[in-house]
């Protein structure tokens, strides 16, 4: 059974088709299993222990997939129309500003702690074994 | 005036049609359009937690626990890293899964449907945060304050209590939500005028707290 009509005439509006009518019980489900995918990847690149640069990237890579699925598919973002989706997703833009005054911010306090408090540049990270013992 | 038959939702010039036409800008209904624009305050919220937390882990000199193996779990009589974090993951991306099905059914107008999706997504919710509330009582048993842990960086235990509380508190408010939602569905309360938008925005609630759960996972636990 498919609805071909919005019941309060939305359609008239300019709105795109697909917003009318709907999608297919498959999207859902296909994008559904796309972030089963990339969550077991984003796991697995804890679970393999990547490091540096490599798992960065890759955390960074699958959650802005993730998010950005999220988003347009089940949060039907990319079925609005374009006045709604640049009212949602400009004004978080500028907490990039937000992140990057931060980050610079961040660094600075820590070559302060570090150069006049005399707080060491890099510490021994504790393992949880050494703390707890083998069997927790 | 505009050719409607052709679709220029998504051009610059219906942007500029739709601020300066003297009318409703946003054509969704008044609950959606609210719904957001809360939504994006939220986002606020969150990303004021997450630079937060970004700014104490780069200025602490302390070293960071390891959240892999804080958040591991003893199976099998085996360690496994992190993986009550990836269940937790996968439970919440299954329950987005349910609240979109409930509301294509929506747009169907199947009420039985409706309620039995918003229930199995209120349900995967309630035990996101059993499993949290699990996590809590392991961590806090281990020593875990929002003051000072055994494995490092002071600032580790309140940003966990602080993220993870606040996170937790919006999945338990949409359980609640959605059940009540559920509830009138089931009862017919939304047939006097044919008009189901509430579960379609009740779902973007649902899949915010979902979106928030993916940057929380990425940047907290897997960082």
């Amino acid at each position: 059974m498919e609805v071909t009509e919005d019941p309060r005439g939305h359609a008239e509006l300019g709105e795109p088709a697909a917003h009318a009518q709907q999608h297919p019980i498959s999207v859902y489900l296909k994008v559904w299993a796309l972030l089963f995918i990339l969550s077991a990847m984003s796991y697995m690149v804890d679970y393999l222990d990547f490091q540096g640069y490599l798992r960065w990237s890759l955390i960074i890579i699958f959650m802005l997939l993730k998010a950005g699925f999220i988003v347009a598919i089940f949060m039907h973002v990319m079925w609005e129309r374009m006045t709604l989706i640049s009212a949602i997703l400009m004004p978080p833009l500028v907490l990039l500003v937000l992140i990057a005054f931060m980050a610079s911010e961040a660094d600075h306090t820590f070559g302060t702690r570090v150069d006049y408090l005399g707080q060491p540049e890099s510490a021994e990270r504790i393992h949880v074994k050494d703390v707890l013992g083998e069997h927790h | 005036m505009a050719d409607l038959s052709i679709d220029d939702s998504r051009s610059v010039q219906s942007v500029v049609r739709d601020w300066s036409d003297d009318k409703q800008t946003f054509h969704v209904p008044w609950g959606k359009a609210m719904m957001w624009i809360f939504l994006v305050s939220d986002t606020f919220i969150f990303t004021c937690f997450l630079v937060g937390y970004m700014n104490v882990r780069m200025t602490t000199t302390d070293p960071w626990p390891y959240p892999s193996e804080v958040f591991a779990l003893t199976l099998f009589g085996q360690s496994i890293p992190l993986i009550l974090i990836a269940i937790m993951t996968f439970i919440l991306i299954t329950s987005s899964g349910t609240m979109a099905l409930a509301v294509r059914y929506a747009h169907l107008r199947d009420k039985k449907k409706i309620f039995m999706f918003m229930a199995i997504t209120a349900l995967f919710g309630a035990t996101f945060v059993g499993m949290q509330a699990f996590e809590w009582t392991k961590l806090i048993s281990e020593g875990v304050r929002p003051w000072a842990n055994p494995f490092g960086a002071p600032q580790f235990g309140s940003i966990f209590f602080m993220v993870t509380g606040f996170h937790g508190l919006h999945v338990s408010i949409g359980v609640i939500y959605l059940l009540v939602v559920a509830t009138k569905v089931y009862k017919g309360h939304y047939d006097r005028k044919n008009n189901y938008d509430i579960v379609e925005i009740t779902g973007l609630y649902w899949h915010f707290v979902d979106l928030v759960w993916v940057f929380i996972f990425a940047f907290f636990y897997l960082w």
